[in-house]
């Protein structure tokens, strides 16, 4: 395993980054209340309904999209719960962190948990809200409950938060499943619709928001939309937290401009055979044809990628890329709910296909296969889980082609077996392990 | 004299093809959910007869109900087929009887609107079934002079075995079923076991999955 | 005014009733299960399609008004 030590990489690209106002997520420590409060003033409260309505606006016109991953306009998903009428109204900020690689919420939350609970209590003002959870991969953590108790000593928040532990599962995060979960039940996913924004936990109006989305809209709050924009591109302002894998196995977790070019984030030189941008629902990218890419999804749609959630890794040049590859979606595979069809079928299926491929030797029929079953998959199932391992697996059987007809040769260019792509251990296998 | 003897031998036979087409209504359901196949006829033919047959035994039953309250000979209050145990006459096997049709009429009602209400209660309500028939065996039985001997006797007899046999073979594949936190690792099984047999075309293995499908579905 | 076809994955149990009685908009994948055309369903076909749906043992096929791409909500999850 690559050893991981999670430090707010600040110091990277010095000029522009200052010029762009970062970092504006990560103080250099732990910050207490006071220290939040001297730093950013008191939670800006707008009021209830009528000048919450502002804050809105504020998030319309900053065009903040959300962290988790999926890059949904936060002012969208904030107005339908904002209008719905109904006599109760949810907000969960999502701390579930469920991509194994994935640092920065963690990190975010030790670091700045003030920032992440101001965006929670001032969107719950917002659209709202009569009921706010944490949903934690790690539970109820001291620094989540000092700053909560800070807080209450103080009287800052509007509504009470309740934490819940989000099971180690991939899929735990995902808005259906977080829903299912609060309610009592596992984490597994619904079929949509109704989205939970419309008909959400225990039927209400639920707004589900990453940690980090928070954070910025607790910025935002205080210092505008002009403030917000002015760093990143027009099409998609701000910044966005990073977890990035060098070569030698470090793990950082970067702030970073989006638009800011990959190459200041991840080594591009020969020591770098590809990179892997967006999680394992990301997409691999050939070196050096995707060395000019920026962090923003305009660019990386090209390459058919997206930023996702931030994980950014540069796969040593040792390594063998199929290998990774193969453990990883045998990974995504033993973590389908395993309620549809399709996925149930498929991913093992393609999963083992992969393992087959970067064994010494396949059968003939086995990357059609593979392929096959890919589009069988896509887009019949009741979450995105089978599309985003579909286009890991995809973007890797492309780039590491040439990795395949070595292996069927029963050969390999890899010198380093040591396993780099962080996998949690013990895969699931009883009904507790999604509660 | 002959109008009762026309209402009453109408009510005996209307019960007893009531209770031959209940048996083949509940084993045609538990063939829908097990998804079998009636030889030579479409999928889509085991869960229509399934819902027509159903229809039809309702229709039996209820000119079973109405001749017997029509018959003079002894007196039953048209109440008595809902209202358990409301009869003078044979209280407690007409009671049974109109337990099992309460059943029978909640299932029909719930399945009529199956598509606009919640899935889990429809399916609570239709299990109903399994109460719903051994209730009305015995009410057959216990109602029944016919039934009671001869070959009457061995027909109740051979449609108790029956529905018994089908129960025990839903409740196998039950047993069988691959508990949801298993099934991925299942097929991860059973593909490794496909594959390593020397399988050549898609189709046989194709086919092969379709039947290991059957311990991994719901 | 046109209808789409979906199928709920979750209650699908893959009976095949559905590609029996509809087999211009569905087709059964090498393990039973359904893949529906996401187009809307031509008129001509909307009483076949509503007796396909209502001939699901599982209840899992639905006529829906979509207006949007058939995805459950985002795009990463």
């Amino acid at each position: 395993m690559t050893t991981t030590t999670t430090v707010n990489e600040s110091a990277r690209g010095g000029a522009a980054r200052q010029a762009a106002g970062l970092p504006r997520l990560l103080p250099a420590s732990p910050e207490d209340l006071r220290g939040h409060l001297a730093r950013y003033g008191a939670t800006p409260y707008r009021g209830y309904r009528d000048r919450a309505g502002a804050l809105l606006g504020d998030i319309e016109a900053s065009g903040l999209t959300g962290r988790g991953g999926a890059a949904f306009p936060v002012y969208r998903k904030m107005a339908v719960v904002a209008r719905a009428r109904a006599a109760r109204k949810v907000i969960v900020a999502n701390g579930s962190e469920s991509e194994p690689a994935s640092r920065k919420d963690e990190l975010l939350l030790r670091l700045a948990p003030n920032l992440v609970l101001d965006g929670l209590q001032l969107a719950a003002e917002a659209v709202g809200a009569t009921e706010a959870h944490l949903y934690l991969h790690y539970g109820p953590t001291p620094e989540i409950l000092r700053a909560l108790a800070e807080r209450a000593s103080r009287g800052l928040d509007g509504i009470a938060v309740t934490i819940t532990q989000a099971p180690p599962r991939f899929l735990a995060g995902q808005e259906t499943a977080l829903v299912n979960r609060l309610g009592g039940g596992p984490a597994l996913p619904t079929f949509q619709p109704p989205r939970v924004s419309e008909r959400g936990l225990g039927g209400a109006p639920t707004l589900v928001q990453n940690v980090e989305t928070l954070a910025h809209l607790a910025l935002i709050a205080r210092y505008g939309p002009r403030w917000f924009r002015a760093a990143g591109t027009d099409a998609e302002p701000g910044s966005m937290l990073t977890t990035v894998y060098w070569p030698d196995g470090k793990c950082r977790v970067v702030e970073a401009e989006i638009g800011a070019p990959l190459r200041t984030l991840l080594s591009s030189g020969a020591e770098t055979q590809a990179w892997l941008v967006g999680g394992y629902h990301g997409t691999w990218l050939p070196m050096p044809q995707a060395a000019g890419l920026t962090l923003a999804n305009d660019t990386l749609k090209r390459f058919e990628a997206s930023a996702g959630a931030g994980v950014l890794v540069a796969l040593p040049a040792d390594r063998c890329g199929l290998t990774e590859a193969a453990r990883v979606t045998g990974y995504l595979a033993a973590e389908s709910a395993g309620q549809c069809g399709p996925c149930l079928n498929g991913l093992p299926r393609i999963a083992a296909g992969l393992a087959e491929l970067a064994g010494s030797g396949h059968r003939r029929q086995t990357r059609a296969d593979v392929e096959r079953w890919a589009g069988l998959v896509t887009g019949r199932g009741a979450c995105n889980h089978p599309d985003g391992t579909v286009r890991f697996v995809r973007s890797a059987l492309t780039v590491f082609s040439s990795e395949i007809s070595l292996h069927a040769r029963g050969q390999c260019s890899a010198t380093n077996r040591k396993p780099f792509l962080p996998l949690p251990d013990g895969m699931p296998t009883s009904e507790d392990d999604w509660t | 004299m002959s109008g009762t003897t026309v209402f009453w031998y109408a009510s005996r036979a209307t019960g007893i093809v009531a209770l031959l087409l209940l048996t083949a209504v509940l084993v045609l359901g538990i063939l829908v959910n097990r998804q079998g196949r009636l030889p030579g006829l479409p999928r889509f033919a085991v869960t229509d007869l399934h819902r027509n047959l159903s229809l039809v035994a309702v229709a039996f039953i209820a000119v079973h109900v109405f001749t017997a309250v029509l018959d003079t000979y002894v007196h039953i209050p048209l109440l008595s087929a809902v209202v358990p145990f409301a009869s003078g006459y044979e209280r407690l096997w007409l009671g049974l009887g109109a337990i099992s049709l309460d059943m029978m009429i909640a299932m029909i009602l719930t399945s009529l609107l199956r598509g606009r209400m919640n899935r889990v209660l429809w399916r609570a309500i239709h299990l109903l079934a399994y109460a719903s028939w051994p209730v009305a065996f015995v009410h057959s039985i216990g109602s029944s002079k016919d039934l009671q001997q001869g070959w009457m006797l061995d027909m109740a007899i051979g449609c108790a075995v029956i529905v018994a046999a089908a129960v025990v073979w839903r409740l196998a594949h039950a047993a069988r079923q691959v508990p949801r936190a298993g099934r991925v690792a299942a097929v991860f099984a059973q593909h490794t076991a496909t594959t390593s047999r020397a399988t050549t075309s898609r189709a046989t293995a194709s086919k092969q999955a379709r039947r290991n499908r059957e311990s991994v579905t719901r | 005014m046109a209808d789409t076809l979906r199928v709920n994955p979750i209650n699908c149990t893959g009976h095949g009733v559905c590609a029996e009685l509809l087999p211009e908009l569905v087709s059964l994948d090498e393990w039973g299960y359904p893949i529906v055309d996401p187009r809307p369903v031509p008129p001509v076909l909307d009483r076949e399609a509503r007796r396909a749906v209502a001939a699901c043992p599982a209840l899992a096929l639905k006529l829906m008004r979509i207006e949007e791409p058939a995805r459950s909500g985002s795009k990463a999850f």
